[in-house]
């Protein structure tokens, strides 16, 4: 293989450049982005930008000597615009043509929305986005209307709190978090965020923005409305997967990959745009995570080089999420879980481990502020360990 | 031989993926702090300690040059 495309600029391509560097890759690596900025970390986003405790120097994924030492070819800013899988020919924006070996798939996904562009509203997704927000957050808003309390919604929330803002947070499900943790540990968290002054309204979405030159409330599913002139909407991400529309590649929910993350002959893909199979679980998945974008990078990388000695790839998928001075981190998937306990700590204090069960084995561990039970459990998942000797575990 | 691991703990907030990927390394107490089992690992450490180099989400760890000491 003489030349490889990674198209996406984000925290997996640039995991899969290294990886590819690092395994011995030694031709020419492009490296192709929609944004004009190099690599950047995602998480502080929504935590220290907008907080205002970071300054914007702190986002970068990679120190600039070791960024040049890979010896990348970039294409910043100039997005990829089409894809031919059969040929491994990717056309950018610009009309560049690359014709390449191997390609990396790593585009990630773009914030969904509500309505059309209005002064006022916002998503977070990009550091451009993060600076916007942070800015309106300097202009003392009468209040910040948050829609949707997943990852984003909750940590913008947490910021804007931290701030002294006055915040209206919305979730249509009964709880936060409700699908990933379960309704019960998402009533916990919702009791977090009243605890810190947030106003959550649960079981309620928004019917419309209101406003003409810039937003001025919003009117919400059960016919009332809120004024405010500051919404940021989290509702979550859509794959960035047009640009393959008749790339000859498979496409449902993302990129469709083999086991072993393979899109194509020549072809892997990695991050919030891969869908496969994860064995361990038995469940096709697409995961919007930090941890899945670096390890799946690494295998992706490593399948295009080597084949499919690489074996499937099929990790503990885990998240972690800082709002106000809790640490919220879930390990293993909760899919239909049968069962479930509390292995340490308890409720009340906030602080505890819980473990989640599925036909007898242990798939999930929850713990608010509790990461060496999150990452001892994990191991355990990792191992299919009984549900029974999980519970009997000592940690 | 060994080499030589830095943690910043003003950075380090303590996600515990180090201690699941080099436990004799890196352990997280009941405290939730972070304290390293040694600062100096044999060589036979590197790869994992590489690993949680790359895998921290705080980028707080980092593996000194040699050429620095």
């Amino acid at each position: 293989m003489k030349s490889i495309a990674v198209v996406g600029a984000s925290l997996a391509g640039l995991r899969a450049a290294e990886t590819l560097r690092a395994e011995g890759f030694d031709g020419v690596l492009h490296l192709v982005g929609d944004e004009v900025h190099r690599p950047y970390d995602r998480p502080p986003l929504s935590k220290q930008v907008l907080s205002g405790d970071w300054d914007v120097e702190r986002v970068w994924l990679s120190a600039d000597e070791k960024f040049d030492a890979l010896n990348l070819t970039t294409h910043l800013g100039d997005a990829a615009v089409s894809f031919d899988a059969a040929a491994l020919a990717v056309t950018l924006a610009s009309g560049t043509v690359l014709d390449v070996d191997g390609v990396v798939i790593t585009t990630g996904a773009r914030t969904r929305t509500i309505g059309g562009p209005m002064p006022g509203v916002y998503t977070l997704r990009t550091l451009d986005d993060a600076q916007a927000i942070r800015a309106a957050f300097e202009k003392q808003p009468s209040r910040v209307v948050v829609i949707g309390a997943g990852f984003i919604g909750a940590e913008v929330a947490a910021s804007a709190r931290g701030l002294g803002l006055d915040v209206t947070m919305l979730e249509m499900a009964e709880a936060p978090f409700e699908r990933s943790l379960g309704a019960d540990m998402g009533a916990v968290l919702a009791d977090v965020h009243r605890d810190h002054g947030v106003d959550l309204r649960l079981g309620v979405g928004c019917e419309a923005i209101l406003g003409d030159e810039h937003v001025t409330g919003i009117r919400l599913t059960d016919g009332s409305e809120i004024e405010t002139e500051l919404v940021v909407v989290g509702i979550g991400v859509i794959p960035n997967v047009e640009w393959l529309d008749g790339s000859g590649l498979t496409i449902d929910n993302g990129v469709v990959c083999d086991t072993t993350s393979l899109a194509a002959p020549g072809v892997v893909a990695a991050g919030d745009v891969a869908q496969w199979h994860n064995g361990h679980f038995d469940e096709t998945m697409r995961v919007e995570h930090w941890d899945n974008a670096i390890t799946q990078a690494a295998h992706a990388a490593k399948r295009l080089l080597h084949g499919a000695s690489v074996g499937p790839y099929e990790p503990v998928p885990w998240f972690w999420s800082d709002q106000y001075d809790r640490k919220i981190q879930l390990a293993g998937r909760t899919t239909d879980f049968d069962a479930f306990q509390i292995v340490d700590g308890d409720i009340e204090s906030r602080k505890f481990a819980a473990i989640y069960g599925r036909n007898g084995v242990i798939v999930a561990v929850l713990g608010f502020n509790r990461p060496r039970h999150v990452m001892r459990y994990r191991g355990l998942i990792d191992m299919k360990t009984s549900w029974a000797d999980a519970l009997a575990a000592e940690f | 031989m060994s080499f030589k691991v830095v943690v910043d703990y003003d950075l380090c907030e303590s996600n515990a993926i180090c201690m699941q990927i080099a436990p004799d390394v890196f352990e997280v107490r009941d405290d939730d702090f972070l304290y390293l089992l040694t600062d100096t690992p044999e060589e036979d450490q590197r790869a994992k300690v590489e690993e949680s180099v790359q895998r921290c989400p705080k980028q707080a760890i980092a593996i000194a040059d040699d050429s620095e000491e």
